[in-house]
């Protein structure tokens, strides 16, 4: 992982307008879960009086059907989906790394008993078993965090090991243990920065995957308790004033489908950048 | 091939044992004592534990196992909480309908994605390229509940063109209307397998076209198009024979959200009602059900694929 690499995947960000608009996006969005303090209103705030109003100057993106502000809601919404997100990422990156890692470089007996585990996980279908989890045990969001990652940690944990493997035989890797470092010491200096690129990519895909998880679980209504506001619950709610209030689907879905698709295109520009051999798309 | 077959069902039987361990302790963990469903206000406590001793819950953990193991390979995957129903034919009941819509989505969206795929990589970085793309990357990024709504509203809200709900209107019995209640949850379902399903095709074709064997035909003077149907897609479709060995799970709960959002009487909205009661036995079924079909697509997949490109060893 040196600097030309860097160099590359900045040039290759900037220098798509789809990855510009991504990161704008993100940004945007990150900002806005952060400062979700300074929304104009409480968003658990009830008001009756005001209830279903359409998008206004007072509330730019209407009331929702018990006169909560819909603008305030999104915003605290925000800040919980992009959170799971991100925690369950990096949690589900950490786990597979460390599998991946621990799989490839030492080979044999532990090698076959954590890729055995990898298919019996790989073999459930991993939202039903997030359903079943979430009725089981009523998880809050922690608890959320630690069954998304818990799922979603395998096909990572395969593609490091394959790449551990290989680069476990190279020169580099060899000498360090010719000269008698650590196994420890060897996969934190050299093996770990290899793997930078492939993991990077992995996580920006995994925390788009996340958030759409988290956002179908909250749908169905299990995911985060109410009143607590995700994009995912929003849209639960939204849904039986679909005929009177149109505005309050379009907007967290719309919010969900940009954080996706924003990760989801960061995700391919990255590969590209850190392998320029995989020609440009 | 038979050596073949026997190596990928030997291997399949013990990670069935596997996936069985890990329900069953999730049946454990379940809260509450099973024993209270059978127990009345008249009961002794010597009467409850004859009730866990009939029951076999005074036994370890791994007896209760093997218990439970020889009731499901006889096909008894228990008994609903809330309508005290056997979960395997309330599963069975729902089957045809999720199938039904899944299985028509997933045949819809093979047979779009494979003339769109082949024409992307065709003519890749062209218009053709860049529109299958962005409808790919939309189709990936999208929630599926929202696009249901979306749907929903503009279709059946705002047009009146197609019915929003269910699967037939009530005293209508006919094919036709059962296939435009299907038509809104079927393009949901088509959009979103359609662009995993194009992203792959394409880059297949990409890596097709690079071949000896197009050169060679070039040479002979064939024109583009004759190579890109008649040679190339025969390559492409390999791949797509995974794919769909993969997409045999999701012909039983992969559409527990579009089943929801347009309440398809199926196997996904009998989960979330489930789900809603606390009725795990119905969800556990569930799972293991498409379990065993996750597996044993994979396993069709693997062989499928050996015998249609014999080059392939299997090293797994």
């Amino acid at each position: 992982m040196n600097r030309s690499k860097w160099r590359n995947v900045r040039n290759e960000l900037f220098s798509n307008k789809w990855g510009i608009a991504a990161v704008i996006v993100l940004v945007i969005f990150t900002i806005g879960a952060i400062l979700a303090f300074l929304a104009p209103y409480d968003p658990n705030k009830l008001n009756v009086l005001e209830r279903l109003h359409k998008p206004s100057a007072a509330h730019w993106f209407g009331t929702d059907d018990y006169g909560r502000d819909y603008f305030s809601r999104a915003l605290y919404g925000g800040r919980v989906s992009l959170l799971v997100g991100f925690t369950s990422m990096l949690l589900a990156t950490t786990i597979g790394v460390i599998v991946g890692i621990a799989s490839g470089y030492f080979g044999g007996w532990l090698d076959n008993v954590l890729m055995r585990a990898v298919e019996v996980f790989m073999s459930i279908p991993s939202f039903l078993l997030l359903l079943l989890l979430s009725v089981l045990l009523k998880p809050s969001v922690t608890g959320i965090v630690l069954i998304i990652s818990f799922l979603m940690w395998m096909s990572i944990s395969r593609i490091i090991r394959a790449e551990t493997m290989s680069a476990k035989e190279r020169e580099f890797v060899l000498y360090a243990r010719a000269s008698g470092q650590s196994s420890l010491g060897i996969i934190i200096r050299h093996i770990l920065p290899n793997l930078m690129p492939v993991i990077i990519v992995g996580a920006s895909n995994t925390i788009g995957s996340a958030i759409m998880l988290e956002s179908s679980l909250s749908f169905l209504g299990f995911g985060v308790q109410l009143p607590t506001a995700t994009w995912g619950s929003m849209l639960n709610n939204a849904q039986g004033y679909i005929g009177q209030a149109p505005y309050m689907a379009i907007f967290p879905g719309l919010f969900i489908f940009l954080t996706v698709l924003s990760f989801n295109v960061l995700g391919d520009i990255l590969r590209v950048g850190f392998e320029p051999k995989l020609s440009r798309r | 091939m038979r050596q073949l077959i026997a190596r990928r069902l030997l291997q399949t039987i013990p990670m069935l044992f596997f996936v069985s361990i890990v329900c069953f302790a999730m049946i454990k963990m379940a809260p509450g004592d099973p024993v209270l469903n059978f127990v009345t206000p008249s009961m002794h406590a010597d009467d409850i534990e004859r009730v866990r001793h009939n029951l076999g819950l005074d036994q370890p953990a791994y007896v209760q196992y093997f218990h439970w193991l020889k009731e499901c390979l006889t096909g008894n995957l228990g008994y609903s909480l809330v309508n005290h129903k056997p979960v395997l034919g309330q599963i069975l009941e729902r089957l045809p309908a999720t199938a039904g819509l899944v299985g028509i989505s997933i045949a819809l969206a093979v047979l779009l994605a494979i003339p769109l795929g082949l024409l992307a990589g065709a003519y890749r970085n062209r218009w053709v390229d860049k529109l299958v793309n962005l409808l790919a990357y939309i189709g990936i990024s999208i929630p599926l509940f929202w696009l249901g709504i979306l749907f929903m509203y503009f279709f059946a809200l705002k047009l009146g063109l197609l019915p929003s709900m269910g699967m037939r209107t009530i005293g209508k019995d006919s094919a036709l209307d059962m296939i435009k209640h299907g038509i809104l949850p079927c393009s949901v379902l088509t959009i979103s397998f359609l662009s995993s399903y194009v992203r792959y095709i394409r880059s297949s074709t990409i890596g097709q076209l690079k071949e000896d064997y197009v050169q060679i035909q070039y040479a002979f003077g064939s024109n583009q198009t004759a190579i890109l149907f008649r040679h190339v897609t025969k390559h492409v479709l390999l791949p797509v024979i995974t794919l769909l060995g993969l997409s045999m799970a999701e012909l039983v709960a992969g559409a527990i959200v579009t089943e929801t959002v347009f309440t398809w009487p199926g196997i996904g909205s009998l989960t979330v009602t489930a789900a809603k009661g606390m009725d795990y036995p119905i969800i556990m079924g569930v799972t293991l059900f498409s379990s065993l079909m996750l597996m044993l697509g994979n396993l069709a997949a693997d062989l499928l694929y050996s015998v249609a490109d014999p080059r392939i060893k299997q090293t797994r």
